[in-house]
């Protein structure tokens, strides 16, 4: 029997066309964006190297976000070490220089709103540029203000930002691996906490537990922050991990700002069989930050000139 | 696209050469679901990354041929619409051809959003298939008689959306769109309709077919309303007018050469749809005629009210969807004639 195949990735339909927004250059010197080399991913990769780059992705937040006068800081800025975690600690399998490898690890955005977090992660994993951070939002950008995969930014694999669609299409990544290629690929999928009101979020649990979907992990940003404030005064979600637990998946709940914890996390979540992870990760929104620190003000707005400045002079090391 | 352009080139280029292919007869009935459900088979036979996901309705929208034949790639997805649709794109988005079908309804109203952002923005090789579409659903009633899904798929960039006439091509239409790639909608019905079209009758995606030549006016139709068309052009012809009956089995990307020529030729229009007209195929047609050569039109189809139990033969009545029908809004569109 054949396989009727298409080329999937990269989708470049993109928008107005091909000439792409040119990044401001004083800043590309200022931030020594043309003489960067990306790190490496490796499990050898010590919790302080982690924590540098968690704090480098940081930086690149702020930049990317003073210069785009618009966009999410308070998630992008709290979830900066799972990405870390995640694509520079050996957890994620992908080759930057071969973005769309059929062999890759998939990670989806969930909360597309929290993209600026992942654009600097990718970017400074090598996907693209770094300069090309620089862009975020302004017209024709792969930088989309929400993830577009019809901009074929490597390591975008799929256009979010209606909160919980994210997830459903992790899970059928994870059905396709496990369940027609029964390949050893893996899928990630980050929600944010107030994303997991969405009812798609709870039916697609059931269908990843369903079909015993263990290659998905599903990492929950619990901020306890969403736009019109604390998640529990808008709509409780009080015990996220039962909730998920009842739904059969194996629950780890850690501090989503501690490099070790997480990276354990990621490590059990590996070995479990038969049944799906989520890692709630208790994280603080904006952390890194201190005026930005845990409050639920910061989800969707970006920083001043002179916040940044000072954001920048505490985010070092 | 000028008219001028499109009216010198000849209708070899334009037309099928179904216009002068021998009357289209009765072949018994058969509802179009069933052509879905054996094109879902051919093409799981042939394609090993055809997968089917399930929404409890299997046996109403005819998954279960595949699922008998292909269990290891049919997967129940419960009564999650929504969710089975993102669960789809992902599936696409690693190289599958999903298929998922459940009542029209359901598949275009709950799953807009879906539809919209994971299948059609992220333009995934994506199949749904709405089934019970129109009145002639029945006794079941309003809530499950779609009559939207047109206006709503056909709204969305990079979607394909088809509407086969009979049985026979809904099963082509159904192993065309599993071949081609990107985004599709295929809408089909629960009731049987009669089947007409035969083995060599084409279906090309995006290609309107003349089944009925004639040159006094053109009736558009799309589902099982393309028999309904027939019939009333051939009781016309034998009345002295000349109907065209041309099946607009592609909404979207609408054939509008087909429309044009149609209108230049004919200077009157009719279109017939069990769908609401609003920015169904009568909207769609008219789209293009405002534009490109304003023409005399008069629709059948459901007029802005839902629907209602009943025997879909006594709905299809009450609606104004029968041959009749299509009858009377020829007169009227031949007196609007210039
Ligand atoms: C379907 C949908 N509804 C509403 C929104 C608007 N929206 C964007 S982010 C957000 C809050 C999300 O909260 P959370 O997931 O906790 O993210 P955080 O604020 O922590 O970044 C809302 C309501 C949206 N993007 N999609
Ligand atoms: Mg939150």
């Amino acid at each position: 029997m054949a396989r009727l195949t298409h080329t999937i990735y990269p989708l470049a339909t993109g928008f107005h066309g091909p000439i792409r927004p040119e990044p401001n250059k004083e800043l590309v010197s200022k931030y020594g964006y043309e003489h960067f080399t990306a790190y490496k991913n490796s499990p050898d990769n010590s919790d302080e190297t982690l924590h540098e780059i968690a704090q480098e992705i940081r930086r690149d937040i702020i930049r990317a976000l003073v210069e785009a006068k618009s966009g999410h800081s308070g998630g992008p800025l709290g979830s900066a070490d799972i990405f870390a975690t995640l694509y520079f600690g050996g957890v994620m399998r992908y080759d930057a220089k071969n973005p769309w490898s059929p062999d890759r690890d998939r990670f989806v955005l969930s909360a597309g709103h929290m993209c600026p977090v992942l654009y600097a992660t990718l970017a400074n994993a090598g996907f693209f540029p770094k300069a090309e951070l620089l862009t975020l939002r302004k017209f024709n950008s792969r930088l989309q203000g929400h993830p577009g995969r019809d901009m074929g930014l490597p390591g975008i694999e799929s256009s979010t930002g209606s909160l919980g669609q994210g997830l459903g299409i992790a899970v059928g990544m994870a059905l396709s691996d496990k369940r027609v290629d029964k390949n050893d690929r893996r899928v990630y999928a980050l929600t944010g906490d107030g994303e997991i009101s969405e009812g798609e979020i709870w039916e697609a649990a059931l269908i990843a537990a369903h079909w015993d979907l263990d290659n998905l992990t599903v990492i929950v940003d619990r901020n306890n922050c969403q736009i019109d404030g604390r998640t529990e005064d808008v709509m409780k979600l009080n015990p996220v991990g039962d909730k998920f637990r009842a739904f059969n998946f194996h629950v780890i709940e850690c501090n989503g700002n501690n490099i070790s914890e997480l990276r354990a996390a990621f490590k059990e979540a590996q070995s479990i069989k038969g049944r799906p992870t989520c890692i709630v990760a208790e994280t603080f929104m904006g952390h890194g930050v201190s005026f930005m620190e845990d409050d639920y003000r910061w989800h969707g707005k970006p920083p001043t000139s002179e916040q940044a400045e000072q954001a920048l002079s505490e985010l070092v090391g | 696209m000028a008219v001028a352009e499109v009216l010198n080139r000849s209708i070899s280029q334009t037309l099928s050469t179904n216009g002068s292919a021998p009357r289209f007869e009765m072949n018994g009935k058969k509802a179009t679901r069933f052509g879905f459900g054996e094109g879902l088979v051919v093409l799981g036979e042939k394609y090993d990354n055809v997968v089917v996901l399930g929404g409890d309705i299997t046996g109403s929208v005819m998954t279960s041929y595949f699922k008998d034949k292909f269990p290891e790639r049919f997967f129940s997805m419960g009564i999650t619409e929504a969710t089975a649709t993102l669960v789809a794109s992902g599936l696409a988005l690693s190289g599958m051809i999903p298929f998922f079908a459940t009542y029209g309804a359901f598949a275009s109203c709950r799953n807009t959003d879906m539809i919209r952002i994971s299948l059609a923005y992220n333009d995934a090789n994506v199949k749904i298939g709405g089934g019970h579409a129109g009145i002639s659903v029945g006794e079941d009633g309003a809530t499950h008689q779609a009559l939207e899904e047109m206006a709503i798929i056909r709204v969305m960039p990079n979607m394909t959306l088809v509407v086969p006439c009979d049985f026979l091509e809904a099963k082509k239409a159904t192993i065309a769109i599993g071949e081609h790639y990107g985004p599709c909608y295929i809408r089909f019905g629960r009731s049987d309709v009669p089947s007409f079209t035969r083995e060599d009758t084409p279906f090309e995606i995006g290609k309107a077919q003349t089944f009925k030549d004639g040159n006094d006016v053109a009736i558009i139709a799309c589902g099982p309303m393309v028999w309904e068309a027939l019939v009333a052009a051939y009781e016309l012809e034998a009345e002295g007018v000349s109907a065209r009956v041309i099946n607009m089995a592609t909404i979207k990307p609408i054939d509008r050469l087909a429309i044009v020529r149609a209108a230049g030729e004919c200077k009157a229009i009719v279109t017939a749809e069990e769908h609401q007209v609003t920015a169904g195929l009568g909207g769609a047609v008219s789209e293009v005629l405002a534009q490109e050569l304003p023409t005399p039109i008069e629709f059948v189809g459901v007029k802005d009210t839902f629907g209602g139990s009943g025997k879909p033969d006594e709905l299809m009545k009450y609606f104004g969807l029968t041959s009749a029908d299509i009858k009377s809004a020829v007169q009227k569109v031949l007196k609007r004639k210039q």
